[in-house]
């Protein structure tokens, strides 16, 4: 779509999850601004609510359904309500949603700034690029996994848990038949349970950490009662469909040749280091670990967006009470603003939109947003606490073993650039052996990184364009300005 | 049920699947190999972040098998190192 199409003084969202949706829903409610959402995904969802592509052909009976996904996802109904707000909106001619479009840099320019996307719904080869001026800009760009290497996890069949969740929300397929679960934090339970529900022996949920962190945390959750609710129904699910829940225990290691073929788990003791003696391998054919998320910052780090960090020290978008970050004419909802899960990009989203149009601060429902908002974020802060990487994580990496996967790194060369060469964080690493320089720019890698240079997370990677882009995208672009 | 082709194989997907999804669908875990080892690599993050999925599209090399959307007589390829035969 040419430049010239656009509204000039529209709102662009970067992000159709939970947070950009909910921020586009309030904005057509409320104000009369055009706004247009853009999102990498094949439809509006973002992670949470991933959905199957459309069907190309509606009377296919064997394409995928949305219906038939159901039981995967938690809360459809504000998903339902927030997407038929939107569609009302596009209906109307005052939104548009725009679909496969990975937007690689933010710039700005006179009057707000210009968001530079690559469309590539056209298929491999057909990417197009595309330019669109925003008045406001809203970052809602989520989150990823966060991942730290063991030995054998480059194996294929070894996935994140987003990724194996991801399979089964978008494509139907349950990666098994025998599939261990593992890392830290309430997501493993969901994930454990969709695969179960579809059919996989899951061997068993291997969680870092003790549930007696939680004990710490009473008041958080109970001022967040239907989040204890839905962890007691995948419990449940689980106990249901005999998955052994195994706490203060992680999987240390990955077996196969061209494939994973069996995981070896270990008990942690109390200080958080996988004990020998706990050794027990079991065979599965497939293994998703998550240890977290990480925050998607690229776009926020670009415009020199301030950051400040959150419970668990992760650099997350710093934003004021009407979620306006430090540059001025851009917000910033959701995971961006610290990982909390979808209730609270929500009601972040909501309050993102009231701030553009300029609601006033004191009316009902602003107060009541910012209330939620304050709930939810001290309850993301105590899972925080609750679901720390253990100190012993890096315990069972061998010399040989690969941290950056993309330059096939492996962790003797990260460790000697660190003691030998006196490397102090991720960017220092990277200079000296390449590891975060690959096709990922560091986002599977840079936190391990951080964490074995023995610092924080520190500041994060600056990623100037932040999906690869065909060349011929960028010279399209030019020749059109010129 | 409607096919793309992997290699020398026809791949049978619903309509909505991505590649990778349709692959791993039929057992199929791996189909890039890496440029310094030769390791076998196939779906890791899932959601278009890791590029460890890459695969060759209709001649197009480094495609992430998460994100392309699998399409009745596609044509896909193992992908060995860089994609490109030059290196």
């Amino acid at each position: 779509m040419p430049l010239s199409d656009l509204p000039p003084d529209g709102v662009v969202i970067v992000g159709a999850g939970p947070a950009g949706l909910a921020c586009a829903a309030t904005l057509l409610d409320q104000g009369d601004t055009f706004v247009t959402v853009l999102d990498a995904g094949s439809g509006a969802g973002g992670q949470y609510w991933r959905q199957p592509a459309p069907p190309a052909d509606s009377s296919d009976p064997g394409a995928l359904r949305p219906d038939a996904m159901r039981g995967l996802h938690h809360d459809l109904g504000t998903f339902a309500e927030l997407r038929s707000r939107l569609e009302a909106g596009q209906a109307a001619g005052r939104a548009s949603l725009l679909t496969d479009h990975h937007v690689w840099t933010v710039v700005a320019a006179e009057g707000g700034h210009v968001v530079h996307a690559v469309d590539r719904s056209g298929g491999p080869g057909r990417e197009r690029a595309v330019e669109l001026r925003a008045r406001h800009l809203v970052i809602a760009t989520g989150a990823h996994d966060r991942s730290l290497p063991f030995p054998g996890w480059d194996l294929p069949g070894v996935l994140t848990a987003g990724g194996l969740q991801a399979l089964l929300k978008a494509g139907d397929v349950a990666l098994g038949p025998r599939v261990a679960v593992g890392g830290t934090g309430p997501f493993l339970l969901p994930v454990a349970a969709g695969l179960a529900d579809r059919g996989a022996t899951v061997v068993g949920v291997f969680e870092a950490n003790s549930p007696t962190r939680w004990l710490r945390e009473l008041r958080a959750v109970a001022a967040n009662r239907t989040k204890l609710a839905e962890g007691a129904g995948y419990a449940a699910t689980l106990l249901r469909r005999r998955v052994p829940v195994r706490t203060r225990t992680m999987i240390v290691e990955a077996h196969g040749r061209e494939r994973v073929e069996a995981v070896t788990v270990a008990r942690l003791d109390a200080s958080g280091h996988p004990r020998r003696d706990t050794h027990r391998r079991i065979e599965v054919d497939a293994v998703g670990v998550g240890w977290g998320f990480s925050p998607q910052l690229d776009l926020a780090v670009t415009l020199g967006c301030a950051l400040t960090a959150d419970a668990s020290g992760t650099p997350v978008v710093q934003v004021d009470e009407w979620q306006r970050t430090s540059r001025s004419g851009v917000s910033a909802a959701g995971e961006a603003c610290g990982v909390g899960g979808a209730a609270l990009a929500v009601a972040e989203g909501r309050l993102a939109a009231r701030g553009i149009v300029g609601a006033s601060a004191s009316d009902a429902e602003t107060a009541g947003l910012r209330e939620e908002v304050a709930r939810l974020r001290a309850f993301a802060a105590a899972m925080h606490r609750a679901h720390p990487v253990p100190a012993g994580w890096a315990d069972a990496l061998r010399s040989e073993t690969v941290v950056c996967r993309c330059e096939e790194v492996s962790a003797g060369t990260v460790r000697h650039a660190i003691a030998e060469r006196g490397a102090t964080d991720a960017r220092q690493v990277k200079q000296l052996t390449r590891a975060g320089m690959g096709w990922c720019q560091g986002r599977v890698c840079g936190h391990a990184v951080e964490l074995l240079a023995g610092g924080g997370s520190g500041s994060p990677a600056e990623r100037l364009v932040s999906t690869p882009l065909p060349l011929g995208v960028l010279a399209s672009r030019k020749s059109r300005a010129m | 049920m409607s096919t793309f082709r992997f290699d020398d194989v026809s791949i049978p997907f619903r309509d909505g699947q991505s590649v990778g999804a349709a692959l791993v669908a039929q057992g199929i875990l791996s189909w890039r190999t890496t440029r310094l080892e030769g390791r076998p690599r196939g779906l890791f993050c899932g959601i278009g972040i890791c590029f460890d999925c890459l695969v060759t599209v209709d001649g197009v090399p480094s495609q992430r098998a998460c994100l392309v959307r699998a399409r009745d007589g596609l044509d896909v390829t193992t992908q060995e190192g860089s994609g490109y035969a030059a290196e």
